[in-house]
């Protein structure tokens, strides 16, 4: 007896292992392999950029070699400041394009349901079809220049996606078309959120709907703006394939975006090292904007903490 | 003059029927207490009251003025919420002073009004925080803040108290009391919890599936429940209701509990006129724990009735001693010393008060007397 109780603390931490254990198979096992799989290979494209490899790795140290050139290339400069244009105006109308639906939709109108499925779907499609959907519609001598100049207005010009200075929009039209939707999902659950009797009280104070929008709703808005935000931008410093599927990188390399560079000097021009480079220097994009995000969710969460 | 006059007032959503026909008349200054349980249409009335829902039929007069059309900010009132409903983006001052905003009132006597208020709840320090900052506590009286700082001719409370813990909630609700008599204000005040309800009001409205069934002050509410409605559901515990049968007897009436059985009670009426019709009929007998007590107890009167009842089950609270007992065969719980501790099992003597006694009508359950 005395046994008994006195080994139970022991036995029981064993059986409490064995009653968790498919919680760490099933939690930690994957876990740990896409972190290895994510951690390695980030390891080895970095290591990767600092040789001179060309068509297959090889070893050896070249320094900054790799990243002087293609920081110095044409190709990256024009994909840099392509990704800072499309990646602000991206963001910035598809946030905005999602309140604005998410606000229209919050009236309490017939149809949400319906409604809300359609402007979420696009999101289920794949960027490859978007682009190429969008590519066909874009397209003067197909979409809809012609269904305009075939219903009689052959004035009409709308021909961005071959027009060097207008065809990164076309990319924001793509990619807006895609996404909002899932901007307004956010944001709507957002509006749902805030406490009716809130509003009730805002009512009784005398503000009329567009005051209680502005003074009260939004504010409650911007952490889920900001989480919108920062999605929305991680999806469009990795933009690939809307691109490749829309325009291609062009006209020419009008549309160049940093994914496309990578892929472009890895896989066809066969520079491993500096496609390494490359590819680092767009994962130091991306930390600029993961990082910042990440120290902030981390003082929002001490500050909920200590309320 | 009426603050508050509620005429035939009902709601009905599809086939349901919330709120059927509520007449109340609240005097200025009264802090009236709409208590009962959940879903019987309290918390809907206030929200009619507040404009934030439209009655099916009946009027709202708020101040002498029909206000059935007019919306809630223009109705003089002011209304603190369960959930508080703090505006989470702004500051306590920036809640404060919200709806002054919006009724363009001058920045400086927005400030003068804040100082006045703030100084009045103790919230100075608060200000310039906001309600995510704030315990339970705090921002309930910041709530309250928002209410004052209107003045308004009517102030209506949803429930404030049932979201903090038990402390709290004692300490608030002498709060909202001590403010009542300060201010002087016309409260109407909603909540379930009827000891709420019996602390704080100078009268109570208990409602039950959409009907007042007693609109009086609380020692009225208390002593002389409309019905058995009433009677359960104020009290805690509530009064014992037990059926029983009225027989006459040489100098008025005797009421008689387990009829035929070896060990009914016999309690003789006195002071109970309107009972006589009642005389060789089923009533429903109902009297307050506080009501039997231990042998010893006199309740001031020169011949207390005693009976001898077996005792049940008994629970000692500190300051007294909940007893269940029997008294011809009917369960009863008893409220005696608590130094006294009868044992579960035995038979003890018990002195009842008899002058506080109710009787129902079995069929309509309305009180007889």
């Amino acid at each position: 007896m005395t046994d008994a109780v006195l080994t139970r603390p022991g036995r029981s931490a064993a059986t409490e292992l064995v009653r968790r254990l498919p919680e760490y198979l099933l939690i930690w096992v994957p876990l740990l392999l896409s972190a290895a799989h994510l951690v390695s290979f980030a390891l080895w494209t970095i290591w990767i950029s600092f040789t001179p490899s060309t068509l297959v790795p090889v070893a050896g140290w070249v320094g900054l070699r790799n990243y002087t050139a293609v920081t110095a290339s044409r190709n990256w400069q024009i994909a840099f400041d392509n990704l800072l244009l499309f990646g602000s105006a991206f963001v910035l109308l598809s946030a905005a394009t999602g309140l604005i639906l998410a606000i229209l939709l919050d009236q309490r109108i017939r149809g949400e349901n319906l409604l809300r499925s359609i402007f979420l779907y696009p999101l289920a499609v794949s960027f490859v079809v978007t682009g190429t959907v969008w590519s066909w519609l874009l397209n003067p001598g197909l979409g809809i220049q012609k269904l305009v100049h075939d219903l009689g207005w052959t004035s009409f010009k709308f021909d961005w996606l071959i027009d060097r200075d207008m065809a990164i929009w076309t990319i924001v039209i793509a990619a807006i078309w895609q996404s909002s939707g899932f901007a307004m999902a956010l944001f709507l659950a957002g509006l749902r959120s805030v406490d009716a009797d809130i509003i009730k009280a805002a009512q009784i104070d005398g503000a009329g709907p567009v005051r209680i929008y502005r003074r009260i709703i939004l504010p409650s808005l911007w952490p889920i703006t900001v989480t919108v935000v920062v999605i929305q931008l991680q999806f469009a410093i990795s933009t690939f394939d809307l691109v490749r599927a829309l325009t291609n990188g062009g006209p020419g390399i009008a549309t160049q975006l940093p994914a496309l560079v990578v892929y472009d000097l890895m896989f066809q021009r066969s520079l491993l090292g500096r496609g390494a480079a490359a590819a680092v220097l767009m994962l130091l994009i991306l930390l600029t904007v993961l990082l910042p995000y990440a120290a902030w969710r981390y003082v929002q969460r001490r500050r909920a903490a200590h309320a | 003059m009426a603050a508050l006059s509620i005429r035939a007032l009902s709601k009905r959503y599809a086939n349901l029927e919330v709120l059927k026909g509520i007449d109340l008349d609240i005097e200025s200054g009264e802090f009236t207490v709409l208590v009962g349980p959940s879903g019987c249409g309290k918390s809907t009335l206030l929200n009619m009251v507040a404009g934030l829902d439209r009655p099916s039929a009946g009027t709202i007069e708020i101040g002498g003025r029909i206000v059935n059309d007019v919306a809630p900010k223009d109705r003089d009132i002011a209304m603190v919420f369960q959930s508080y409903a703090l505006y989470p983006s702004m500051t306590v001052r920036q809640n404060i002073t919200f709806g002054m905003e919006c009724r363009h009132v001058p920045k400086a006597e927005q400030e003068k009004a804040v100082a006045n208020v703030a100084k009045l709840l103790q919230i100075e320090p608060l200000l310039g925080r906001k309600p995510a900052q704030l315990s339970g506590g705090q921002r309930q009286r910041v709530a309250m803040g928002r209410a004052l700082v209107r003045n308004p001719l009517l102030f209506l409370f949803d429930e404030p108290l049932s979201n903090l813990d038990a402390k709290l909630r004692v300490e608030m609700r002498m709060e909202i009391k001590r403010l009542h008599q300060r201010i002087g204000a016309t409260i109407v005040y909603v909540t379930h919890d009827q000891i709420e309800a019996m602390t704080m009001a100078t009268r109570i409205a208990v409602m039950h599936q959409g009907s007042v069934q007693q609109f009086a002050d609380p020692d009225t509410v208390y002593r002389y429940p409309a019905n058995l409605f009433v009677a359960r559901f104020m009290g805690s515990p509530p009064m014992n209701t037990m059926p029983a049968r009225l027989e006459a007897a040489s100098d008025g009436a005797v009421v008689v509990i387990g009829a035929g059985r070896p060990d009914e009670v016999r309690l003789r009426l006195r002071g109970y006129d309107a009972a006589a019709s009642f005389v060789g009929r089923e009533v429903v007998f109902g009297i307050r724990p506080e009501c039997i007590a231990e042998a010893s107890r006199t309740f001031s009167s020169d011949a207390p009735v005693r009976v001898d009842a077996p005792v049940e089950l008994v629970e000692p609270t500190g300051a007294e001693t909940m007893v269940l007992l029997r008294l011809g065969g009917e369960p009863a719980m008893a409220r005696i010393s608590p130094d006294i501790r009868p044992a579960p099992g035995t038979t003890a003597a018990f002195a009842l008060d008899t002058r506080r006694i109710c009787l129902f009508d079995p069929e309509t359950e309305r009180l007889i007397a």
